[in-house]
């Protein structure tokens, strides 16, 4: 094969375009922007973008009509007349069963469930893995996997002896027997994340510390948890999004004056009588996504690079 | 020594995981001010027996004491020890300052000892200059004097390295060998060392131990491991280059090898009348090359090749088919092929049983 410098050098002489460098072609090789494989692959993305895209743009367009206007059918036309009556009814107005004061009853009920699911589940799994990965004891092996085979069970087939345990314990129906299962059922993944997390932090760190003469207590407080930052993050985000999303749990541990947002949402969209509220559903059901969201555009960062360091190691 | 005034005393320690054997009944005791190395190939448990000492592994039986205490059963904070590991294992999240307050803080010490601690060790060991640095920020020495200083605010009597400088560059290693060396005549604690670069060994320990399969081969001073090896493994695990073995059998006060045999007289140690099949351990520098075939005693053998190193060449010879080194002067090149007569200095030499591998 011929040199391709003087290749390059004899095609630029050939024809050679007037005020060109004399020198040939030089910098980047040039690329043809519509080549066929750009078509496809940007033609792909595009289809797979509006798949995603387009529901969302429905809902949003449709909660900012009025009524009138989306009678006339045309759910991917903007609106004419902008108001956002709907949302204000969606959050403070709308009727679930007897009481309606929205969805704003839900939202302060699930951030009361949040709150201490999250903390307490994250409480519990750190402190777990943290046991699992540092002070092995006879059977831990066992136990951990026990405790991840949980993980794989479907939780319809504990949802009634859960609450005959809840029963029992007197917790049936009040928030914090929510929280309790919540807790419980954030056990395996959680566990699992932070003792894989755990182990990938040099064992010798830890023989230092005790030979330092820390504790059990000492050595998770002033030593692990200040080193695990980013995989706290992402049990956060795990467990804010997974309760916050929770429908199943909400509507069988909890009592209509404790339910959370999400099964308010859908007593305020399966509600049968009067008519169908179109703009008022698509607001809640808004609303109702929009902690999530916030959660993975603030952290979402922190999550993947939580994610990867915790994988590096099993 | 008795066991009472001993500094660290490990008796008929065994460990096993589940099945697995990894120590075999060590006995082992250090005096006061000892350096005490503990050196081996990997796997030989050498490690885990410096992990024992310390308390970090539960032991299967036998006893740990220290100062005349059994701490076989105790924390490791309250054994009196101090570690340095292979890591370094500094808290990335802490200055200097707090990697070295850590220990003491957990102690409940009061605010003005743990400055004082901490002003002493970083004088001793130079470290003043970057107490409020985090670990990330420092270099590899850097990060090993702090982890010596870890243990040295502590103020422990046995201080235990775990491969303390198999991390850094082999200039820096060296610098730091001669640096703890110095630490040691300093502070005049027992140290417990362990390591599988046995110039370290040689250089830094008062004895040494050398173990393999969790069994401790030969307890003794550098001098001694060197020049009488107790057996095959530790001869040839021992000096760089490596001790050259020659199969024979021993008859009349004489070595045979193949048609040739070479004189045992001055040979250290008592020469059996008979012993078959055995093996003669020669240093390549305890043997003289001296050139043509003239000449009394020694072996005749033929020049393989010739490796300048610098201060000296390491020859390599045939000697009835089987091969051995020999150090001589640089400006000495001997060509290959060319006959030689190998003379080795006898009070040197060492003479195992090839079947019990053991050092006659």
């Amino acid at each position: 094969m011929a040199n391709p410098a003087t290749l390059s050098a004899a095609v630029a002489a050939a024809d050679a375009i007037p005020g060109a460098d004399p020198g040939g072609p030089r910098g980047a090789r040039p690329r043809r922007a519509l080549s066929r494989g750009n078509v496809f692959l940007y033609g792909t993305l595009l289809v797979a973008a509006l798949y995603y895209a387009l529901p969302l743009y429905v809902m949003i367009v449709t909660s900012l009509k009025g009524m009138p206007e989306i009678r006339l059918g045309n759910i991917f036309a903007p609106p004419v007349e902008v108001t956002f009556q709907p949302w204000v009814k969606a959050w403070g107005e709308a009727c679930t069963g007897l009481n309606c004061d929205g969805l704003s009853r839900g939202f302060w009920n699930s951030v009361r469930i949040l709150v201490p699911s999250v903390i307490l589940s994250i409480a519990v799994a750190s402190v777990n893995g943290y046991a699992l990965a540092n002070w092995r004891f006879r059977g831990s092996e066992t136990f951990f996997v026990i405790l991840i085979f949980g993980a794989f069970i479907p939780y319809q087939v504990m949802l009634y002896p859960l609450v005959i345990i809840l029963r029992e314990l007197g917790i049936y129906g009040t928030l914090w027997g929510l929280i309790l299962v919540h807790t419980i059922f954030g056990m395996p993944i959680l566990t699992l994340l932070f003792r894989n997390y755990f182990t990938s932090i040099p064992e010798e760190l830890f023989k230092a510390a005790r030979v330092d003469g820390a504790g059990f207590w000492a050595i998770y407080f002033k030593i692990m948890m200040p080193m695990s930052l980013p995989i706290f993050v992402v049990a956060t985000i795990i467990q804010v999004t997974g309760i916050w999303n929770d429908f199943l749990f909400g509507v069988v541990y909890t009592r209509p004056e404790n339910y959370p947002m999400t099964v308010q949402l859908n007593n305020i969209v399966n509600s049968v009588q009067g008519v169908k509220e179109y703009n008022v559903n698509m607001a809640a059901t808004l609303l109702t996504g929009l902690v999530p969201l916030a959660i993975y555009f603030v952290s979402g960062k922190l999550f993947v690079r939580g994610i990867a360091a915790g994988a590096v190691k099993g | 020594m008795t066991q009472d005034t001993a500094s660290v005393s490990v008796r008929d320690l065994h460990l096993a995981f589940g099945a697995v054997e990894v120590l075999k009944g060590l006995n082992v005791e250090t005096a006061p001010g000892e350096f005490l190395v503990l050196l081996g190939p990997s796997g030989c448990g050498k490690s885990t027996l410096l992990n024992c000492i310390a308390g970090l592994l539960e032991i299967t039986d036998g006893q740990i004491w220290i100062k005349g205490k059994n701490v076989t059963w105790e924390e490791p904070k309250d054994r009196g020890i101090g570690m340095v590991f292979q890591s370094y294992a500094l808290y990335p999240q802490m200055s200097v300052r707090g990697n070295l307050a850590f220990g003491l803080k957990n102690q409940r010490m009061p605010k003005a000892q743990i400055e004082e601690r901490i002003a002493r060790a970083a004088r001793i060991l130079q470290i003043e200059d970057y107490l409020d640095r985090k670990p990330a920020a420092l270099s590899g020495g850097q990060r090993q004097r702090v982890a010596i200083g870890r243990a040295l605010v502590r103020d422990v009597d046995v201080f235990l390295f775990d491969e303390p400088l198999s991390n850094l560059d082999a200039k820096l290693r060296a610098e730091l060998r001669v640096e703890l060396k110095r630490l040691h005549a300093q502070l005049e604690n027992t140290m417990i060392y362990v390591t599988h670069d046995q110039i370290e060994a040689l250089t830094l320990a008062d004895r040494i131990a050398v173990m393999r399969g969790g069994v401790i081969q030969q307890l003794d001073t550098p001098l001694t491991i060197y020049n009488r090896p107790a057996n095959l493994f530790v001869a040839g695990f021992i000096g760089s280059p490596a001790m050259s073995m020659l199969s024979g059998r021993v008859e009349g006060g004489r070595f045979h090898v193949g048609t040739q045999s070479l004189d045992l007289g001055g040979y250290d140690g008592e020469v059996p009348a008979r012993l078959d099949p055995a093996i003669l351990g020669l240093r390549p520098e305890h043997v003289e090359i001296v050139e043509g075939q003239g000449g009394p005693g020694g072996l005749l053998a033929t020049v393989d090749i010739d490796e300048p190193m610098g201060a000296d060449s390491l020859l390599w010879l045939d000697v009835e088919g089987q091969k051995m080194s020999a150090r001589i002067p640089v400006e000495r090149s001997l060509r290959r092929g060319t006959e030689v007569r190998v003379v080795p200095v006898m009070d040197k030499a060492s003479l195992f049983d090839a079947e019990s591998e053991q050092r006659i």
